[in-house]
């Protein structure tokens, strides 16, 4: 057994309303420097749509994560051999148009304008070319809530697999939001894909950061993503990704766009994992068991073994503490709501997914007089297809999928049976039997999706700084330090020097 | 007096250029080393451009290998004559500089017509393609046109003895005094083009990550001392 600890992160879309502060906030902190105007480390889409960049889910198209071949894990856009021979072009990279070309506005001439007769606008402008776009067609939201429907709806890979009955009929529109960052995977596919080893994930942490000086721009990393999440600096020529705002997360700190959600949606906290075992899971034959693989991943926090292990192998007792009251731990392990997004692409991602519920296609008449297992049935009828969300979340399992929606289904009807009675019922119900709760676990997690406090939404150990090189140097520094050592100062042979493969 | 300029002084400091060079870009500058990549912006033309270009210099790196480095009494142990060598060299080397000619005026006229490509090129950026393609084909027209039509000149008499002595600290610039214009040109440029290497994006030659095969798909690293002492 080889444990590590990761910090990850439970999106509950249910309560995603699509603000996009997220991805606002994530920018004006990040990337907000020329090379980086068309980079957003977290984007909410839109769902069924083309997402961002366009038809990032094509993997046929960008080749990224892994794929399975005679039983052994490669690859998807081919292993070194492969890479070493296409250095010099990269045949599967996405193009500025995948993405967007972005662009600003001359607000200058609203100031400057001499006096007219019309009034000044603000044309808009290339922020690459710098020249005048008069007709933007494109941007990472384009086809937010569904804009542009007919045509972009299509064009989603996933509604593409389904049934030509679903997409089609107007009455059945559905739509969900999907915030996405970097998913920080336990098995990630970016890390295997860069020739110089400059993608790395956090021994400590499990965040995966991209060494800017290591990193020479040879740009597999970009498309070795599945999700897309890692963004080629056409300034820098270096490649820039998510980094799950480590200099606050260190500091026990959510990350940016955790801290502004609006809707309250995410949750952060520690999991325990077996490194041992991430292979193997990675290689499952049949994708529909790849979530069942990754669960088997994880460690119990409360094993008394688990914990001697875990100190054994350097984990602080607040990290095991903070494993313990992990809401992620809950969330995906203990009452498996959360899922995986695309588990199929065999990342092992860390950030998971409750999924939504969606109002019913068939209206219930009298709510009032329903028994309780009326809701079973509802369950299959909800507009947004189980299809579609297993296609997304659960290598398009819908058996995974119903479950939890079953659940979430049942902590409704207990929580509503509380105020308008109906709670005996419950008690007995098919309900409760077929989503494998109990009240207990129903109000406990009612608690954490619906109230949580900050504390309890974000349980995140600081990190360990006693053990550093030179905490003299460090003082009064922040980590982003690291970043940006010293002037004249390379890192690698500095003080600061990152030990590689302990 | 010129002679020791242009085959000992001049070399010495173009080479002393280079290497400090990059030693000083590698510890000092590395957030700007990196391959110019601009695949982001244009695929197309790149894809004929980029490998044509490269695939011809790698091979054509090899082609002065065998030329320059390897003595001419190598061969001749080994048997091959000067007529099969001088063969190979002629068509094999030439379609090496073709295909680094052609490579590069794809890259160029990209570089010239592309609209994100065009306005993002630096004077660096177009300085080395120029500069390599000026080397590549004077290369070239030695390789192909000077050795078909005037004569197979042969440089392992002259100018490989002359490269070798320079390693050695003892320079023999009296080889060099007599070789054809055409080939002193190409030899002078080129070590003006090594002197350029560490201030534009050609640092990236050095950085071939020959050890990605061998080295473990995933990567772990951790803040300093972290797993140094337990607790
Ligand atoms: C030895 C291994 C080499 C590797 C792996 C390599 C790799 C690359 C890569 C990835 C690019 C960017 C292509 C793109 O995506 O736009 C590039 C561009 C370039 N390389 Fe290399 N290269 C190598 C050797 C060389 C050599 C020996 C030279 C010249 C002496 C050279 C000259 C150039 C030039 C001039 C460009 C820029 C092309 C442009 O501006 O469009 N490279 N190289
Ligand atoms: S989601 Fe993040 S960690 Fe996973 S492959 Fe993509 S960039 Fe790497
Ligand atoms: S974790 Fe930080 S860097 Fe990553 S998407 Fe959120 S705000 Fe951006």
């Amino acid at each position: 057994m080889r444990i590590k600890a990761q910090v990850a992160m439970v999106m509950h879309l249910d309560k995603c309303i699509g603000c996009h502060t997220c991805s606002v906030t994530c920018k004006t902190t990040w990337t907000n420097r020329p090379g980086t105007e068309y980079m957003w480390f977290n984007n909410v889409e839109t769902r069924p749509g083309i997402g961002y960049p366009k038809r990032w889910e094509d993997t046929k198209r960008y080749k990224g994560g892994w794929v399975l071949e005679n039983g052994k894990l490669k690859l998807r856009a081919g292993g070194p051999i492969t890479k070493l021979a296409n250095i010099f072009y990269n045949p599967n990279m996405a193009e500025l148009e995948d993405f967007y070309e972005p662009w600003s506005y001359d607000y200058d001439n609203l100031i400057h304008s001499p006096k007219r007769e019309n009034l000044p606008v603000a044309r808009p402008f290339s922020q690459i070319t710098g020249k005048y776009i008069d007709k933007p067609e494109w941007g990472s939201n384009w086809d937010d809530d569904l804009a542009g429907g007919s045509e972009n709806v299509k064009r989603d890979p996933n509604v593409e697999k389904l049934q030509e009955h679903i997409k089609t009929e107007y009455e059945k529109t559905f739509m969900m939001y999907l915030p996405r960052i970097c998913e920080h995977c336990l098995n990630p596919s970016c890390v295997a894909s860069c020739p110089t080893g400059a993608l790395y994930k956090r021994d400590e942490d499990g965040i995966v950061l991209v060494d800017h000086d290591a990193c020479r721009g040879w740009r597999f990393c970009q498309n070795g993503c599945p999700y897309h999440k890692v963004y080629y600096n056409w300034n820098t020529h270096k490649a820039e990704k998510c980094n799950f705002c480590y200099p606050r997360t260190e500091a026990g700190l959510p990350t940016i766009c955790s801290e502004t959600c609006v809707g309250r949606i995410r949750y952060i906290g520690v999991v325990l994992y077996d490194a041992d075992k991430v292979k193997a899971a990675a290689s499952v034959e049949d994708p529909k068991e790849l979530y069942k693989a990754q669960l088997a991943c994880f460690l119990d926090p409360f094993d008394p073994e688990v914990q001697d292990q875990a100190r054994e192998a350097g984990i602080t007792d607040p990290w095991i503490e903070a494993a313990k009251e992990s809401p992620i731990y809950k969330l995906a392990i203990k009452w498996k709501i959360a899922l995986p997004l695309h588990p199929e692409y065999r990342t092992l991602p860390m950030v998971w997914y409750v999924p939504p519920l969606s109002p019913i296609m068939n209206h219930i008449t009298n709510e009032d007089e329903l028994k309780t297992d009326g809701y079973i049935p509802a369950v299959d009828q909800m507009r947004i297809p189980m299809e579609y969300l297993a296609s997304i979340l659960a290598a398009d399992d819908v058996k995974v999928i119903r479950k939890v929606l079953l659940k979430l289904t049942a902590m409704r009807v207990f929580m509503r049976g509380k105020t308008v009675g109906g709670i005996d019922e419950f008690r007995q119900s098919e309900l409760l039997k077929e989503a494998e709760t109990t009240p207990e676990e129903v109000v406990e997690m009612a608690r954490l999706l619906g109230v949580a406090k900050y504390k309890e939404r974000y349980v995140i150990p600081t990190g360990r700084r006693e053990m550093d090189d030179d905490l003299f140097y460090q003082q009064g520094a922040c980590s982003i330090e690291d970043l940006a050592p010293k002037e004249g100062m390379n890192p690698r042979y500095g003080m600061m020097k990152v030990r590689e493969n302990l | 007096m010129v002679d020791i300029f242009l085959w000992v002084v001049f070399p010495y400091i173009c080479l002393t250029i280079m290497i400090f060079g990059l030693l000083y870009r590698f510890a000092f500058r590395q957030l700007t080393w990196a391959a110019p990549s601009t695949n982001f912006f244009e695929k197309k033309w790149l894809k004929i451009g980029s490998p044509l270009f490269h695939y011809g210099i790698i091979f054509a790196f090899f082609g002065h290998v065998m030329g320059i480095l390897i003595p001419w009494e190598f061969y001749q142990t080994l048997g091959i004559s000067d007529h099969m060598y001088h063969f190979g060299a002629i068509y094999g080397g030439g379609l090496a500089g073709l295909m680094v000619v052609c490579g590069l005026v794809i890259l160029l006229i990209r570089k010239m017509i592309i609209d994100p490509v065009r306005i993002k090129a630096t004077f660096a950026d177009y300085f080395s393609v120029l500069a390599v393609l000026f080397v590549a084909a004077t290369g070239t027209y030695m390789t192909i046109i000077y050795n078909l039509t005037v004569v197979a000149y042969e440089y392992r008499a002259t100018i490989g003895p002359w490269f070798r002595s320079l390693f050695i600290f003892q320079p023999r610039f009296d080889l060099m005094t007599d070789i054809p214009y055409i080939f002193k040109i190409h030899v002078i440029t080129a070590f003006a083009l090594f002197a350029s290497i560490p201030f534009t994006r050609l640092v990236h030659i050095f950085s071939f990550p020959i050890r990605y095969p061998a080295r473990p798909p995933q990567q772990y690293r951790s803040r300093s001392g972290y797993r140094r002492q337990k607790v």
